[in-house]
């Protein structure tokens, strides 16, 4: 994938979808090999397509008197019963289908938009009863649609047109209204609508180029199984009528004769195979292409340097000389080295990028694919965390506490079977005595009712009470290390303050290393025993806590970032 | 009175009453800044101002005046939270500055003087017009975020916690900028946010929510030096770090 920077932006192709996407920030479309493919395909055969009718013209309903012939030099495919060029007639009849399917998409993917984007702009009551309308629309199957439509509509290329655009219009428009709903609750959508700009200025500025991409895909998807769905129509009769043809007419006209000439199919068959394919592969390569996750392809691993000596350290936690690089070789982290005793609390700070998190998690194991970590040292409670730890060392080593206690339970499950597991997996106690034993943990950390908590759902407890629980279940193991990443960003400051005082307290009592990862240097002053400051990857400042509450600090940017603490300056 | 004044406001979300009977007056040229935790009805109160959430009781005056919603709008303009939502990410900022000079049209060229100046004001340089918001950090986006409330120089600015999705660091210059402009242009400002040392900063008076209810309203230096209400002293007992003042002197 190092070709990207050959090729063009993404563009609108369809100018109903997508009126600017094109002037967007540029972004390059990463080809793949599905893309490329259809592209080639649907490209190779459309244009042949295209030519080949243009030269031929009448050509492909001229008779002659080579009649049903095999196929020759001169008729590669041979000729019909009444003496017509096959390979003509498969040619000019996908040039009617591809202009067809073109037609219909357009008509599809244009009122489709325009419905499920101005749905949003609508006042509450219309949007509703708008969207129910869209999703009973949808539940019908579209070839089921299509049928009855050009049962009504009578035979003919454009009412099948317009058979198959009107039935793949709800799929379109809840695609769209997903979409536009998703967009609709970003804030400079409800900006621009605060600030009066009219409802077609919101939909084509705001909304249209952000949904740019899934509608490309969608374009591809309604045009392949447009064509599909046509040349059934036409095959059962109910679309093109003779003398008009299409692909799907040929197939109907092939079919009587199948066993004794097979070969009349194979036209036909060969190009609807070739178009749906080509646009199905170019759906699938644009929607791969705009999936940043597919560009990674690379393993977390933590590699040992040659001659990793066991340091002479006692200390509970060793990082040695940590380092942590993307996969194209860009450092994140640069030697970063330090240790951690029993009982102590170390602070990590720095601002977002600092690698702060990336170090945490190296300790964890928990690096996000595509890093990887090295180090001549890494320890915690005994265990040597660069060579391969079984899960369960690693679960009764290391213990982590997220920053947002709203998303790090699964909201389906009650607390007590969540909180329970780790004793349960990696422990094997049973149900009854794993739950006594969170039950105190839980009351260890200031829980009044743990018998309710365990009973409840996450979204029943507030964000506290879930960051107590978190704790408590953290501890459940008896970690030699709690690492806790910005465990009070997301609550409330009172909350916040209990959750601190909880953390210093299981230092007290349990003598466990804890690693405190934080952004605010107040938060960690009021803790840590120790502070490292980080910035670009690396540690620019060690502090004792003394030294940052005196405000005793050398590295510029540890004055900086302390100038920058908003402080009461009048406190009662 | 000329000023943002809300009377008697109360929301209800079904059976639950988000804002309850609230009071909030924001005279001319000052700013008030509103602290309470999280569900205490900050943001509701600015969205009620605006008109996002139905009131179902009370009024929002503006210069002693009801006015309807489309003028309101106009005079009134909001600053959101989050600098990475808040910019549409295919269009430049001249686009989004032109599009809050003139919502139909939203045309650069014939605005460009006006977005320069607003740029400049936010100290961006002009050239960031034809840039799209990838282009800028997230402090550089609250800046943009703010050029375009001001653009069209309304008359009561309402800021949503704009500092708290921001690094500290950023946090500072952002707050350093946004106290220059409220003294320099004599802005008229609702400041809303968790942290009361942020609402110190920039704050004339200050109005302490709590459940949706206003526990507390006074001048910023009397309301911290002696708070009245139990919340607002559990709020300033809960602030971290502190016992420092600003000298880096240690107060017991």
């Amino acid at each position: 994938m190092s070709d990207r920077a050959t090729v063009p932006e993404v563009r609108s192709a369809s100018s109903a979808a997508v009126p600017d996407a094109g002037s967007a920030k540029a972004r390059r479309l990463r080809w793949n090999p599905a893309l490329i493919a259809g592209v080639v395909l649907l490209g190779g055969t459309g244009l042949t397509v295209l030519i080949a009718s243009l030269v031929i013209g009448d050509g492909a309903a001229r008779l002659s008197a080579d009649i049903a012939q095999p196929a020759s030099g001169e008729h590669w495919l041979g000729t019909d019963y009444f003496g017509r060029d096959q390979l003509a007639r498969a040619l000019v009849g996908a040039e009617a289908s591809l202009i067809m399917a073109l037609a219909a998409t357009v008509i599809s993917m244009s009122i489709g938009v325009l419905a499920g984007a101005a749905v949003w702009t609508a006042p509450r009551r219309v949007r509703e009863l708008a969207l129910r309308f869209v999703e009973i629309t949808v539940s019908y199957p579209e070839l089921l649609v299509a049928v009855v439509l050009a049962a009504i509509l009578g035979a003919g290329r454009w009412q099948l047109v317009v058979a198959v655009a009107v039935a793949n219009i709800p799929a379109t428009a809840r695609l769209t209204a997903n979409l536009s709903g998703a967009l609709y609750q970003r804030d400079f959508v409800t900006t621009a609508r605060l600030s009066g700009v009219p409802r077609r200025a919101v939909i084509g500025r705001h909304l249209l180029p952000n949904m740019a991409e899934p509608l490309l895909i969608q374009v591809a998807a309604a045009f392949s199984t447009g064509l599909v769905a046509m040349s059934a129509l036409s095959f059962v009769g109910l679309g093109v009528q003779t003398p008009d043809f299409d692909l799907g007419r040929l197939l109907a006209d092939a079919l009587p004769s199948i066993y004794s000439r097979p070969l009349e199919v194979v036209g036909p068959t060969l190009l609807i195979l070739l178009l749906s394919v080509g646009a199905m592969l170019i759906g699938d390569g644009l929607a791969a292409a705009v999936d940043p996750r597919v560009r990674r392809r690379t393993t977390a691993r933590a590699e040992t340097p040659a001659g990793s000596a066991p340091g002479a350290s006692t200390a509970p936690v060793v990082v040695r000389d940590l380092a942590v690089a993307r996969a194209d070789g860009t450092p994140l982290v640069r030697g970063v080295s330090f240790e951690i005793g029993r009982g102590e609390i170390v602070g990590l700070v720095g601002e977002s990028g600092s690698g702060k998190s990336l170090t945490a998690l190296s300790l964890a194991r928990l690096l996000p694919e595509g890093l990887t970590a090295t180090a001549s040292e890494l320890r915690a409670g005994g265990i040597d965390l660069l060579g391969r730890p079984t899960r369960r060392e690693l679960a009764d080593t290391v213990a982590m506490v997220y920053q947002d206690p709203g998303t790090t339970f699964n909201p389906a499950l009650r607390m007590g079977t969540q909180l329970t597991e780790v004793l349960r997996v990696h422990r094997g106690l049973s149900k009854s005595a794993a739950r006594s034993v969170i039950t105190d943990l839980l009351a260890k950390v200031h829980i009044t009712d743990p018998e309710r908590v365990l009973r409840a759902h996450p979204y029943e407890l507030s964000g506290g009470m879930r960051q107590r629980a978190m704790i408590a279940a953290a501890l459940a193991a008896e970690p030699a290390l709690l690492v806790a990443d910005e465990p009070t960003t997301a609550l409330d400051t009172t909350v916040a303050a209990g959750i601190l005082r909880e953390l210093g307290r299981i230092r007290d009592e349990t003598g466990t290393s804890i690693l405190f990862i934080s952004h605010d240097l107040g938060v960690v002053e009021e803790l840590c025993d120790r502070v490292l400051v980080m910035k670009d990857g690396e540690i620019v400042e060690e502090l004792t806590c003394e030294a940052l509450r005196a405000g005793a600090v050398t590295a510029p940017y540890t004055r900086m970032l302390l100038d920058s603490v908003p402080r009461l300056a009048v406190r009662s | 009175m000329s000023g943002l004044a809300v009377a008697d406001l109360t929301v209800r979300f079904g059976r639950m009453t988000a804002l309850d009977d609230v009071r909030v007056t924001v005279p001319a040229g000052q700013t008030v800044g509103l602290v309470g935790e999280s569900g205490s009805g900050k943001s509701t109160l600015a969205k009620a101002i605006l008109g996002i959430v139905p009131v179902a009781a009370g009024r929002v005056l503006l210069d002693g005046a009801e006015v309807p919603v489309r003028e309101l709008t106009r005079r009134v303009r909001m600053v959101p939270q989050d600098p990475y939502s808040s910019l549409n990410p295919r269009r430049t900022i001249g686009q989004t500055l032109a599009e809050a000079v003139d919502p139909a049209r939203a045309r650069v060229g014939r605005h460009r003087d006006r977005i320069e100046a607003a740029l400049a004001e936010v100290a961006l340089p002009a050239d960031a017009a034809d840039r799209y918001p990838h282009e800028f950090s997230g402090g550089q986006r609250q800046r943009v975020a703010i050029a375009r409330a001001l653009i069209c120089e309304p008359e009561v600015v309402i800021a949503d916690e704009i500092t708290s999705a921001l690094d500290v660091s950023v946090q500072a210059e952002v707050l350093r900028l946004l106290d220059r402009l409220r003294h320099e242009r004599s802005l008229t400002m609702l400041f809303i946010s968790h942290n009361l040392a942020v609402v110190e900063q920039v704050s004339d008076e200050v109005v302490v929510l709590h459940h949706g209810q206003v526990v507390e309203a006074g001048p910023v230096d009397d309301v911290f030096a002696a708070p009245q209400a139990d919340h607002t002293r559990a709020l300033l007992a809960a602030v971290p770090g502190g016992g420092r003042s600003p000298e880096g002197t240690i107060v017991e």
